[in-house]
């Protein structure tokens, strides 16, 4: 049927409802926040937010075993992957919105509380296309929505020097990501003609086979380079441990949490399915070898560094937002394990682990925000005698620490270990090898908080007031935490049957 | 397979004590005291229940429990992980002890620990819980998680409730531990990845039955004699930092040193009697023909273990060092049971493991006791408590007398069995080890005489003796140490079918 809209009245828009919903709430809190400036107390905006993240979450769910539909002219694609990585970025957001309640609610620290409401949506935007996109372009789009929109949280306490800096940094080292990530994207299009993933993933062998093996291969580097930078993995982590410690502590949880799945989500989604197809058949005609095999070996050495950078690195670190930062790294390096294993299950690895690394990691932030903000410092000293002032608060911090280093009964654990059988099936003995042994590491950094929180005495025992948000968002990640321990098999389960990761690499028909 | 919910009643029984911990006030110090000991009550009588009903002419499981717990996908296939429970004759009679010490320890909790009951006694729980799962657990995965439940609640005992250097040996503590462990899973998985199954019993078949197809050289699943070798060396490695082994022992020493009397009763009487354990279960049970070559080697390690720890307990000037080099000798003579590969042997090192754990366990408490009275643990300080302690004085002589193996208690039987076991074998390094046994005698009694006979000091003339609390667990523990030396059937009978199931497959 024609109509004077053309193609685009085709498209079956309501699978964009959850990005759509953002929008509008963004939209709308913009303009409720323009009349209603008298009113002093903004957290409503916020609480708007959070009821957008909900309301979007349930299109979501909607959406799920609903196959694969493309729509844009494939640019943007709704499919269990997409799907399943959204609920991460709601939940994400939805947390990190909660957490800055009361950040932004006492204190003049962040003169514009709405913006700050609503740049974290727009991020959320960000991610959300970033985790749908079939299209290189799509996907630079939701990139930079999600990178502007970080740089000014980042630097959203405009009156607070370090935190000055930090964007600053932020800035300058993101856009030096995001021109080397266009860089690729360049090459990847000069070579094919095309920025669509799919037609990419069949025109890249031919290219290939041309005689173009080095551009492939250099084109590669730098879209993995460019987006090493939003996951925090060397080689392009060095930014992490300012940023995180000059950002507002709810800022600095969504970079570690939201910002870091949204880059696993397109080196997932883009690297794999545009280069998976290239082989080479070597120049004497012998067996032929995968380009990914080869790149598995280069991405198992960044894990490794990564892991042990960020792990060594953070025994040194005294605050703690810097420590979490190195960790953070760390654990960005485990996150690539799967990757470097390359098995079909390696999309279900990651996701299990950045279900559990939202968790703990939103948890731990929690607490640490409460605790850094009632000392007035983010020493690791801060967290001395925190088990008599506020005993539910450190048993939780204790559950997240050990989570984080993996030890059972924990998400974190079952995390970790899924990844780390799988690259011993997959026979990458020495990564699982180092895995294991920076996982020893790191417990030296987790257990001084722990020791610092049961064993050292404070300069105060009064008791800590915590709000009644923050125990909300604690208690939960505690279930989650404490119940994927447990019984892993019904997160496994449900990731296993609902969300079938081979659609993501075959085009829609 | 039959499911019998008896041993998850009796690994679990301690969440009874731990949820009414939970609800009762920090301030009612003597109700947090009470619950704590009579917590650790039910399973001693489960385990005697247990011991009573055990079949002894039968080698395999008893009290078996098999439930699917979840699985996770790898590759093309699953890692099914169950909850597997169960009770051989290697693991019941350390059950029983894990359950005697762990009553034992909650004791000198309530008479050693000075602040903080209530978290005391709900990690306590939630270690005894580890320590009698790691016993009764039959798969790989759920030994690893009870492994790591014993570890992380005797970090946090340690480093609150420890000595001035608490924060230090809680530290080493956990990373030597942890190494420990991170190797065991290692090797856990591996094990796995060849055999696919994580079932003690499964795997046992599957390495040592001549017709299964990975011992049979044609086969695509044959597992060659060099892998073996490696999973074996890699497992000694994780048990001998557990156990512990010279030179891996120097976490044992500062945290014996450091810890509180409830930390250190539960360690040196049941968690290095863990690595043991794993020896004999994984190492021995599974790579039969890796332990016979390497049997030599173990002895020798087993009779530096003796005569190292003998001769730096000999030169302390710390009671307290003298007890952990102490420990470190007995473990070497469970190391020499354990290469003498054959029944008797295998008996003596499982007599010495629960000897040397109800031995130790009586010992440190007792130094605690004059810990507490004195306020000081070197030997330079002491002497003559006898004259003011007549009661402590003599049960320390006789602990003292039942390490140092004089016949009729159970250390005694233990070190017989065990030496007999490797003479066979190794004479020439079965004689060495002998010579701890007389090291043993001074190093103990230099000890003992020096803190309770001589010339009485002013200062201690007025300690009040042991108290009804503390002398109750002393004397029963004593009890079962003399019930062992004198009637050590036992013992013995239980373990018979199952040792004896272990020795065929080693020919010896």
């Amino acid at each position: 049927m024609e109509s004077r809209w053309g193609p685009l009245a085709q498209y079956d828009w309501s699978v964009m409802a959850p990005e759509f919903t953002i929008l509008a709430v963004v939209t709308l809190m913009t303009l409720i926040g323009l009349f209603t400036s008298s009113v002093k107390d903004r957290r409503f905006i916020g609480w708007l937010g959070i009821l957008g993240c909900i309301v979007a979450a349930w299109f979501v769910f909607q959406n799920v075993g609903g196959g694969v539909v493309e729509i844009l002219h494939g640019s943007f694609r709704v499919d269990a992957y997409g799907n399943i990585f959204k609920l991460i970025f709601l939940a994400g957001t939805a947390v990190t919105l909660l957490m800055s309640m009361n950040y932004i609610g006492d204190g003049e620290e962040i003169q514009h509380q709405d913006e700050f409401y609503y740049l974290a949506l727009t991020a959320l935007l960000g991610t959300m296309f970033m985790a749908s996109s079939a299209d290189l372009i799509t996907l630079f789009v939701g990139l930079e929505l999600l990178s502007i929109s970080s740089y000014i949280l980042v630097g959203i306490r405009k009156n607070n020097l370090q935190s000055n800096e930090s964007a600053f940094k932020y800035l300058i080292n993101g856009a030096i990501a995001s021109a080397i990530t266009l860089y690729g994207i360049s090459f990847l299009y000069g070579l094919s003609g095309t920025t669509n993933i799919f037609l990419l993933a069949e025109r890249l062998p031919e290219a290939f086979m041309a005689g173009n093996q080095f551009m492939i291969y250099l084109a590669f580097f730098l879209l993995f380079i460019g987006l090493s930078f939003k996951i925090a993995a060397v080689p392009y982590h060095m930014w992490a441990p300012d940023v995180y410690q000059g950002a507002a502590t709810p800022v600095t949880a969504f970079l570690s949490v939201v910002s870091k799945a949204a880059g696993f989500a397109l080196i997932l989604r883009v690297v794999i399915t545009s280069f998976i197809g290239v082989v080479d058949f070597g120049s004497d005609g012998g067996e032929p070898v995968g380009m990914i095999d080869e790149i598995m070996l280069i991405v198992g050495i960044l894990a490794a560094i990564s892991m042990i950078v960020g792990n060594t690195m953070a025994l040194r670190q005294s605050n703690v937002k810097r420590m979490m930062a190195y960790s953070s790294i760390a654990q960005a390096g485990y996150l690539l394990v799967p990757f470097a294993t390359f098995t079909v299950l390696m999309f279900e690895q990651t996701v299990f682990y950045l279900i559990a690394y939202l968790m703990m990691n939103m948890g731990a932030f929690a607490i640490i925000m409460i605790v850094t903000r009632d000392r007035d410092s983010e020493d690791i000293s801060a967290f001395a005698g925190l088990y008599h002032r506020s005993p539910l608060l450190a048993i939780a911090m204790t559950v997240f620490l050990l989570s984080l280093a993996g030890i059972p009964i924990s998400a974190g654990f079952f995390g970790k270990f899924y990844i780390f059988m799988s690259s011993l099936v997959m026979q990458n003995y020495w990564l699982a090898g180092i895995m294991v042994a920076t996982s020893v590491v790191s417990y030296f950094y987790y257990f001084g908080i722990i020791k610092q929180m049961y064993m050292r005495p404070g300069e105060t025992d009064s008791r800590l007031a915590v709000p009644a948000s923050i125990i909300v968002i604690v208690v939960l990640a505690f279930i989650g935490t404490v119940g994927v321990g447990l019984v892993p098999g019904t997160l496994l389960d449900y990731i296993h049957t609902n969300f079938p990761f081979a659609e993501m690499i075959m085009a829609a028909k | 397979m039959e499911n019998n919910m008896f041993l998850t009643l009796l690994t679990f029984s301690p969440v009874i004590g731990l949820v009414l911990l939970a609800f009762i006030p920090r301030a009612q110090v003597g109700a947090l005291k009470l619950i704590g000991i009579l917590a650790t009550i039910p399973p001693i009588i489960m385990s005697l229940m247990m011991y009573a009903g055990f079949d002894y002419t039968q080698p395999g499981l008893q009290y078996a429990q098999n439930v699917s717990w979840f699985s996770i996908p790898v590759d093309q296939m699953a890692f099914p992980v169950a909850y597997q429970l169960g009770v051989d004759g290697l693991s019941m009679p350390l059950v029983l002890l894990a359950s005697i010490i762990g009553f034992f320890a909650a004791i000198a909790g309530a008479v050693f620990i000075k602040k903080r009951w209530k978290e005391f006694f709900i990690l306590f729980m939630i270690m005894l819980i580890g320590m009698l799962g790691v016993f009764t657990s039959q798969n790989l995965f759920l030994f690893f998680i009870f492994f790591e439940m014993t570890l992380i609640p005797m970090f946090f005992i340690m480093g609150i409730w420890g000595f001035e250097q608490r924060e230090k040996a809680a530290m080493k503590f956990l990373l030597y531990n942890g190494v420990g462990s991170a190797i065991m899973l290692i090797v856990f998985v591996a094990l796995f990845m060849n055999v696919w199954s994580l079932s003690f019993v499964e795997i046992k078949e599957a390495l040592t039955n001549p017709i299964s197809p990975f011992n049979i050289q044609e086969s695509p699943s044959y597992i060659t004699a060099g892998t073996r070798l490696g999973f074996f060396i890699a497992l000694l490695i994780a048990f001998a930092i557990k156990m512990p082994i010279a030179p891996l022992h120097t976490w044992m020493v500062t945290a014996y040193r450091e810890s509180p009397a409830p930390a250190v009763l539960v360690s040196s009487g049941v968690l290095i009697k863990i690595g043991a354990y794993g020896l004999l279960r994984f190492n021995v049970g599974f790579f039969p023909e890796a332990a016979q070559q390497l049997a030599g080697f173990l002895a020798a390690l087993g009779v530096i273990n003796i005569i190292y720890g003998a001769l730096l307990a000999l030169v302390q000037k710390n009671l307290k060092l003298v007890l952990a080099y102490s420990s470190l000798s007995h473990m070497g003579i469970v190391l020499l049971g354990v290469a003498a590969m054959n029944t008797v042997g295998f008996q003596g090192a499982i007599f010495q493991m629960v000897s040397h754990g109800l031995v130790a366990a009586l010992l440190f408490f007792i130094v605690s006791v004059i810990f507490e009275r004195t306020s000081t643990d070197e030997l330079s300080d002491l002497g003559g408590l006898a004259k003011s302690m007549p009661f402590l004085g003599g049960i320390f002589l006789t602990a003292a007398m039942a390490s140092a193996g004089l016949p009729g208690m159970s250390g005694f039987i233990s070190e017989f069995t065990a030496f007999l076991g490797l003479f066979k074998e190794m004479p020439v390094l079965a004689a060495i080890g002998t010579l701890g046994i007389i090291f043993t005698a001074v190093y103990l009694l230099r000890a003992v005489l020096g803190t309770t006979y001589g010339p009485t000091p002013e200062r201690w003339l007025k300690l009040a003796d042991v108290q009804p609390l503390e002398a109750l667990p002393m004397i029963i523990v004593l009890g079962f140490i003399v019930l062992i030396g004198v009637y050590p059937s036992v013992l013995s009978e239980p373990m018979q079918a199952t040792l004896q199931n272990i020795v065929p497959r080693i020919g010896g």
